[in-house]
């Protein structure tokens, strides 16, 4: 049955991501593409903790959780970046 | 009575089954709303709610079919918790300042409101005297 549900669980996120890259590529404003950018990282996420379930290997969680910080520094840096035109001040 | 490992089964497949519904409705709704103070509930529910519940999925799962109790999960979903308000709120900011500049499409509820008449909100203005920012650069 867990085989099955990780199945249904990657079709669901296989088509969340798809929705987000049509926001990315569709805008229409920065701060969107932004939003789908910082979504398609925590569906990322979720699409690794699945394979870290059906692959019975908790090394996946590391790159989880790496991703999720990687993620969230990214976000800012884009936002810094357009509130004030640099990234480091 | 029903046995251990088909409890355990259900319930890791639930938590599974919930937590990639959510996140699919999170992506839906960022798609379907108008603007974008609309658009980013939808993630929101998405990162707490959906991964949440996937990684509770994987705690269940590793001790019930592993034998292991496994404690990256909550790291992540804390992490998560801690971040995901952090990004919302920078991204709301860009969103007012491109208002201001007139390079975004205000939502149906309009532009919000100023906090009081003698000020502006907080993000447009430069800091207030004896407040820690204003105090450390002099």
């Amino acid at each position: 049955m867990i085989g099955y549900t990780v199945i249904f669980g990657l079709a669901c996120l296989t088509l969340a991501l798809l929705l987000n890259l049509w926001r990315l590529l569709r805008g229409p404003e920065v701060a969107d593409r932004i939003v789908a950018l910082d979504t398609m990282v925590i569906n990322a996420i979720a699409v690794i903790v699945l394979i870290g379930i059906a692959d019975a290997n908790d090394i996946y969680f590391e790159a989880a959780l790496l991703l999720a910080m990687v993620g969230f520094v990214g976000t800012v840096a884009y936002c810094k970046f357009i509130l004030r035109g640099d990234i480091v001040e | 009575m029903m046995e251990l490992g088909l409890i355990a089964e259900i319930a890791t497949s639930a938590m599974i089954v919930l937590g990639s519904l959510l996140a699919l409705i999170g992506s839906w709704g960022m798609v379907r709303l108008p603007t974008l103070m609309e658009r980013l509930h939808g993630p929101a529910k998405a990162t707490t709610l959906g991964l949440g519940a996937l990684l509770v999925g994987s705690v269940l799962y590793y001790q019930f079919y592993k034998g292991q109790w496994s404690a990256h999960e909550l790291l992540i979903s804390l992490f998560l918790f801690i971040t995901a308000p952090i990004a919302a709120n920078m991204i709301a900011k860009v969103h007012l300042h491109r208002l201001r500049q007139d390079r975004a499409k205000a939502g149906p509820a309009g532009t919000p409101p100023a906090p009081s008449e003698q000020s502006d909100w907080s993000t447009f203005e430069a800091p207030h005297s004896d407040t820690p920012v204003a105090t450390s650069q002099e």
